[in-house]
């Protein structure tokens, strides 16, 4: 198989891909990639503090950090028309939110239990959702996403109004059967969806290697020719640059596209999760050669960014995530009578 | 004797039950886990800590890793079962039923009977349940009133440590196919394990407390809650059974019939919303069997009829109580 090492990252990608997707990084104005920075450091610093209310206590049950993955929501995302596109992911989800451009404030009172959250406090953060943004959630059984994927991307095309879906699942949901199902049934009626496999080297506590019998999971769709790239996905350029070539194949009504995002989870699988599977030096070594937003940075010092515009950045985010988390803090309980609402649309 | 939590009263029970028998063999998500850059093979050893070592042991062919596939992990639970194997496969949340039903109930529950009694499958489906934790709809169900509705399954829900042994072995031993039923916030609970070979059989429900006044019936972690109440009632001299059930099927119907002849009044405290749940099973067998010897209507204690929410203080009104129970219990002794 034709694989080649990417400049910056010294990740394995390969290359032999369909002629149709083939892909460049994509060339960013300042203005740009100033916009993919402002995004990544968001999601990097909404979770550093989404983590230290879970630590204090603050947010209950399970809680899955983006941190590390922040270039593929974000190279793709930007790609995508708000309002027209769907985008449906699984638990690790508080990114792809933020993307969608859903108020980190009611974000945050979701992970907090609150009234004020999105989903009224009876989600949390597994379990979010925003018809208005095009976030059709937040979803916690490993792999029902993909089909509902399949669902949105069929809705598109009834409605004919050239919007695309994007199913985000991970390399362990991509061992569930109804990923299949719903590969051959996207390819057979040319769904528009792009399924997004953002390989993060683990399931939980378990390697890819241990639980796939092929680990290039961009070949995951062979035997239905959907076809899939691959992409390295600590770099929002080349997520971009890759996307956009898939959203118009997609777009253009020629069926289903698989991007295999080659990227790495920083934290454990939860907050719950010691990660003792890996050493520290692996993570060290991915957060020091191949963190997405130190990446974007230099990027942005090449073209003359100063120091001083990045600090302000930084400030500016950090108030935001700030304003959140009190708000997140502050906001009432939700009121008892909640438990009995919105069962149903009727009544029994 | 031994002292242990519930979590290694079910390790160490599969554990000897696979050295006894080389059939028997472990397959599930995360059971092993690992080869990342640290932690060998065994870094994780099942996220309940329930198969720590069990790799070190027994080794790759009876200790399966598996994708996350749960529909091909039961399946392959019934065709091993169907060869003669007596595989023991986790689901890591009895919620991921929903992902394999279709093993489980057009599979598996109905081999035997189907095939005209040519077969056995001898599987254990272990599965993590309950609420408590705000893990939210979909990783907090009770789940059991489901798996108890199916024909052609066992379903076991210990509550102490030495239950989970003896039933575990009962299970495993079974030519049946068992649910197994681990409530979470059980699994750190501590008791007197007994030591070698304990089997439980199936539908022997225990008494936990004695009292004439009102039959309190629980299972997995209502029943603490069950006892909490009828602690709190002794003090005032009111006396309840609590009878731990141990087996929802088959169900010892007996003990629950023999009590309520004594007492005339029965709780049931279930952890399923109440709608075809265990509550409404027993409320039935009772008005059935024991109608002569009521002295006021049963009363069901359950969540409502509604999934489960996130918000620590919707979850609390969501799940019984002790205070639940202990008023349920009043409410039938203040019947006129
Ligand atoms: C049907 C089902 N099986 C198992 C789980 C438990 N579980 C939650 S996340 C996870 C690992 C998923 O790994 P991956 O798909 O690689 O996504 P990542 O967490 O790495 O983003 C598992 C096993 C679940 N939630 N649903
Ligand atoms: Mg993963």
């Amino acid at each position: 198989m034709a694989r080649t090492k990417t400049a910056k990252s010294g990740a394995e990608i390969a290359t032999d891909m369909h002629p149709d997707l083939a892909f460049q990084t994509f060339t960013a104005s300042k203005d740009q990639l100033l916009e993919f920075y402002k995004q990544m450091l968001l999601i990097r610093r909404f979770e550093e503090r989404a983590g230290q209310l879970y630590g204090l206590g603050l947010i209950g049950g399970f809680c899955h950090l983006y941190i590390g993955q922040e270039a593929v929501a974000v190279g793709l995302q930007s790609a995508i028309t708000p309002g027209k596109d769907s985008v449906v992911t699984g638990y690790r989800d508080h990114g792809h939110m933020l993307l969608c451009g859903i108020d980190p404030k009611v974000v945050m009172a979701e992970l907090t239990g609150r009234a004020a959250g999105i989903s009224q406090g009876k989600g949390g953060s597994m379990h979010m959702f925003s018809v208005e943004h095009g976030f059709f959630g937040g979803h916690g059984i490993v792999g029902a996403q993909v089909s509902l994927g399949a669902g949105l991307g069929f809705a598109h095309k009834y409605k004919g109004d050239g919007g695309i879906a994007i199913a985000y699942f991970g390399d362990g949901a991509a061992n569930q059967g109804q990923v299949y199902e719903s590969l051959n049934m996207a390819e057979l009626w040319k769904l528009p969806v792009i399924f997004v496999i953002e390989n993060n080297q683990y399931a939980m506590g378990t390697a890819i290697a241990r639980a796939s019998s092929e680990v290039h999971l961009y070949r995951r769709g062979e035997s239905f020719r959907v076809p899939g790239i691959q992409v390295d996905g600590m770099d929002v350029l080349a997520v971009r640059g890759a996307s956009e070539v898939a959203i118009d194949y997609v777009r253009s009504g020629k069926g289903p596209v698989i991007m295999e995002m080659m990227t790495y989870r920083y934290r454990g699988h939860s907050m719950s999760d010691p990660a003792k599977y890996r050493s520290k030096e692996e993570v060290q070594d991915m957060r020091e050669h191949n963190d997405p937003i130190e990446r974007a940075k230099k990027a942005l010092e090449a073209m003359g960014v100063g120091e001083d515009v990045l600090k302000t950045i930084d400030k500016d985010i950090r108030t935001r995530v700030s304003e959140a988390a009190d708000f997140a803090e502050q906001s009432p309980e939700p009121d008892p009578n909640e438990l009995y609402t919105d069962v149903l649309v009727g009544s029994y | 004797m031994a002292e242990m939590m519930m979590r290694d009263a079910i390790l160490t029970t599969i554990r000897d039950e696979m050295r006894r028998d080389p059939n028997v063999v472990v397959l599930g998500e995360d059971l092993v886990g690992g080869m990342g850059t640290a932690g060998g093979p065994e870094a994780i050893g099942g996220i309940w800590s329930t198969s720590t070592g069990l790799f070190g042991e027994f080794g790759a062919d009876r200790v399966i890793d598996t994708p996350i596939s749960e529909s091909a992990i039961v399946g392959a639970a019934g065709g091993l079962a169907l060869a003669g194997k007596r595989p023991v496969a986790e689901l890591m949340f009895a919620d991921f039923v929903g992902v394999c039903l279709d093993q489980l109930w057009n599979q598996m529950a109905k081999f035997r009977y189907m095939f005209g009694g040519k077969t056995t499958c001898p599987a254990v489906i272990r599965m993590a349940y309950g609420a408590g934790y705000n893990a939210a709809a979909q990783h907090s169900q009770a789940v059991y009133a489901l798996m108890t509705a199916l024909p052609g399954l066992k379903v076991v829900l210990p509550s102490t440590p030495a239950d989970a042994k003896g039933l575990l072995t009962q299970a495993i031993r079974d030519d049946d196919p068992v649910i197994f039923m681990e409530h979470k916030a059980l699994y750190g609970i501590t008791g007197e394990v007994p030591d070698g070979d304990y089997i439980i059989p199936f539908a022997h429900a225990r008494l936990t407390r004695a009292g004439e006044d009102v039959t309190i019936v629980a299972s997995g972690m209502m029943l603490g809650f069950a006892e909490a109440a009828a602690d709190k009632l002794a003090a005032e001299g009111i006396g309840c059974d609590v009878i731990d059930l141990r087996t929802t099927s088959p169900l010892d119907e007996e003990a629950i019939i023999d009590s309520v002849e004594v007492t005339g009044r029965l709780v049931v405290v279930d952890e399923n919303p109440p709608r075809c749940s265990i509550a409404a099973d027993i409320t039935a067998l009772v008005a059935r069997r024991a109608y002569a010897s009521l002295k006021a209507p049963p009363e069901m204690v359950t969540p409502p009829h509604t999934p489960i929410p996130f918000a620590r203080e919707l979850e609390s009104a969501y799940l019984p109580s002790p205070d639940k129970v202990e008023a349920a219990v009043r409410k039938t002794l203040a019947w006129k």
